[in-house]
């Protein structure tokens, strides 16, 4: 910016030996004096464009916006009778209890977090490279229409809802009784000899050892198809020149992979498993709600079903939210950080 | 010439066949199960003698449950819940979106970041829940008693939607919305003559992606909902999942099917929408994740 000089705010007018105003600086002065009346008058003449943004704007402001209002919750004595504003102010206390390990309560927090942690981290570990591996699969096959016959299918499951899909698993794997046997999923199982029968008959839901295997399964089972179209349409493009000269280079299709196939995927890649990274803690509550039950709380509690049982059906709302809050800054933090990294890894920023 | 394979490429082409096989084959049989064991008799579900084809088939499942009323209540509710749904949300969206793919917007940086912002924090499941009893006050002081509006228009909004639509419009090219303009067009005009039939594809994704939100809801219908005639489907084949699996619930149980054909039955006929209209929007679905997964 220029330094400002004498010059640029009075002129000296040589006729009649006085100085008046500069008028570019009057113009200056009155575009900054009626800042807000020239957004008022540009929004007036094109108020179609600005009405039409009234809704989402009230949407979000009402239905996002407005709960985290509610978020003073945390540092307030609860009471469920009074508003947020007229509560008493208590400080952090909800947090200490929550972090500092000597309650019950407090080792079930860190227990849900680090469920999930562990529950997105293993999805990561093994939902990450299973639709990678398919994409590669399916760019084998050359005929369109049995690549299409197998990729409806694979896609399938996405479509099926949480609830539909948890009470399949339910009845898949469900208990023995004495006048049913155990669902068809365990016996199978339990025939092959993967699991014993007894564990199987106790059904395998009730069993903390096999919720984060269940969530995982069922978890591939559901998106992995899905989640491979972004991989494919990247091999897709590949132009096939590519593979011809490396074939006549006498490379394998180790070789191919690794000098043709991997560096073109490369930036897909990295950019789905940045995106994965950041979502880490944010695990899905609806899916956890449907699956697990009393005797699994151990493996299968996450934040947002600790904050469930105590804010929704307990009625400690303040401690509730200040556990899921928690949760949700550092996942705020994540999501942030991996997006500035994909931005200057590639230049593709996500949001 | 045609070359001939390379014994690596061979083993390879092998390997994905089979693999792909399992997996496509892994991906259809609960559902071929689960029609089996609707239509199968008592015995053969209880004792678990289906492997793939129906035992002793009864249609007395799925008819039991055609002539329960709460059935068919539920799914109206449903329909209702995700014809509204997808037309609010829609309108809401490509309004929205459409006044943020505009350079001359001013604070155009401060409404995506209220967008985008919501993406990376929300305030978690009770302060929601809070607001939306809060919500439901208000709409009964103003005389919508009905639970399922508070449904349709509190919830189900998604800033990813918004955004994708947003991009679909920036890509117009500004040329066609001068001569509109020019030609004398309002706003509207522009927006419904030029805008939305040239980004058609990513509506129908996006109106897709809504849809589907919309008809798989479960937990805020479950937890708002209070009349349980207005319970949706989702809603309702959870609520028979929790009664029919109870010990006693089954131990009373004296019918010709098991009480487990029951559950396959409603799963299927929760499905069998999505089957049927599955092929038509399938293409959308996958242009949808790479419209909003990688942009290059």
């Amino acid at each position: 910016m220029k330094k400002s000089t004498a010059g640029d705010f009075l002129i000296y007018d040589e006729s009649s030996h006085t100085y008046r105003a500069n008028p570019e600086q009057v113009v200056r002065d009155d575009v900054e004096k009626h800042y807000w009346r020239n957004v008022g008058r540009t929004i007036l003449k094109d108020w179609r464009l600005y009405a039409m943004l009234v809704p989402m704007v009230l949407v979000f402001l009402f239905w996002r916006y407005m709960p985290m209002y509610e978020l003073l919750r945390c540092f307030k004595v609860s009471d469920e009778v009074k508003e947020v504003s007229d509560q008493f102010f208590m400080g952090f206390s909800n947090f200490k209890r929550l972090l500092s390990g000597q309650e019950a309560i407090s080792t079930e927090f860190w227990r849900a977090l680090r469920n999930t942690f562990l529950l997105s981290f293993y999805g990561l570990c093994f939902g990450f490279p299973i639709p990678v591996i398919l994409a590669l699969f399916f760019n084998e096959i050359k005929s369109n229409i049995l690549r299409s016959v197998y990729q409806v299918l694979t896609y399938l499951p996405k479509f099926i809802s949480t609830v539909v899909m948890t009470s399949l698993v339910t009845m898949l794997v469900k208990q023995g009784s004495l006048t049913s046997s155990m669902g068809i999923l365990s016996q199978a199982l339990a025939n092959i000899g993967v699991i014993s029968r007894d564990v199987a008959n106790a059904g395998l839901l009730n069993n903390p050892a096999f919720f984060r295997v269940i969530y995982q399964v069922s978890g591939i089972w559901e998106t992995a198809g899905y989640s491979s179209i972004v991989y494919f349409a990247a091999i897709i493009a590949i132009s096939p020149t590519s593979y011809e000269a490396a074939q006549i280079d006498g490379a394998g299709k180790m070789a191919q992979m690794r000098y043709v196939v991997l560096p073109s995927i490369l930036s897909t890649l990295v950019i789905m498993l940045i995106t994965n990274i950041g979502t880490l803690l944010q695990v899905g509550y609806e899916k956890v709600l449907l699956l697990y039950n009393t005797n699994t709380y151990i493996t299968a509690d996450v934040v947002s079903t600790f904050a469930q049982r105590y804010g929704l059906a307990s009625g400690q709302q303040g401690l509730a939210s200040a556990a899921e809050m928690m949760s949700n800054v550092l996942g705020m933090l994540l999501v942030i950080g991996a997006n500035s990294i994909a931005r200057k890894a590639s230049d593709v920023s996500l949001y | 010439m045609k070359r001939k394979l390379e014994i690596s490429e061979l083993v390879f082409k092998v390997i994905s066949y089979t693999l792909l096989t399992m997996f496509a084959l892994c991906c259809l049989y609960p559902f071929v199960y689960t029609i089996s064991a609707a239509l199968s008799g008592q015995h053969a579900v209880d004792y678990s003698e289906i492997v793939l084809f129906p035992k002793d088939i009864q249609f007395d499942a799925f008819s039991q449950m055609f002539s329960n009323n709460m059935f068919w209540n539920a799914y109206t509710n449903t329909l209702f819940l995700t014809v509204y749904g997808t037309i609010w949300s829609m309108l809401v969206a490509i309004l929205g979106a459409y006044a943020l793919s505009k350079k001359r917007l001013l604070f155009r940086r401060f409404f995506n970041f209220f967008l985008v912002f919501t993406m990376w924090f929300s305030a978690g499941l009770v302060p929601q829940y809070l607001n939306y009893l809060d919500t439901k006050d208000v709409f009964n002081a103003i005389g919508i008693t009905d639970d399922k509006w508070l449904v349709v228009i509190a919830m189900g909004m998604a800033a990813m939607n918004i955004i994708l639509l947003r991009n679909a419009f920036e890509g117009v090219p500004s040329d066609i919305e001068e001569a509109a303009v020019v030609d004398g067009a309002t706003e509207f005009q522009v927006l419904s003559k030029v805008y939305i039939p040239m980004s058609k594809s990513t509506i129908a994704t996006v109106a897709l992606f809504f849809a589907i939100s919309r008809w798989n809801g479960y937990f805020w219908a479950r937890q708002m909902i209070s009349n349980s005639n207005e319970h949706p489907l989702q809603v309702f084949i959870r609520l028979r999942l929790e009664e029919y699996t109870d010990p006693e619930f089954i131990a009373g149980w004296n019918k010709s099917y098991s009480s487990d054909s029951v559950i396959y039955a409603l799963i299927v006929c929760s499905i069998v929408p999505i089957l049927i209209i599955y092929p038509f929007i399938q293409k959308y679905f996958a242009k949808g994740v790479n419209v909003g997964g990688v942009k290059e």
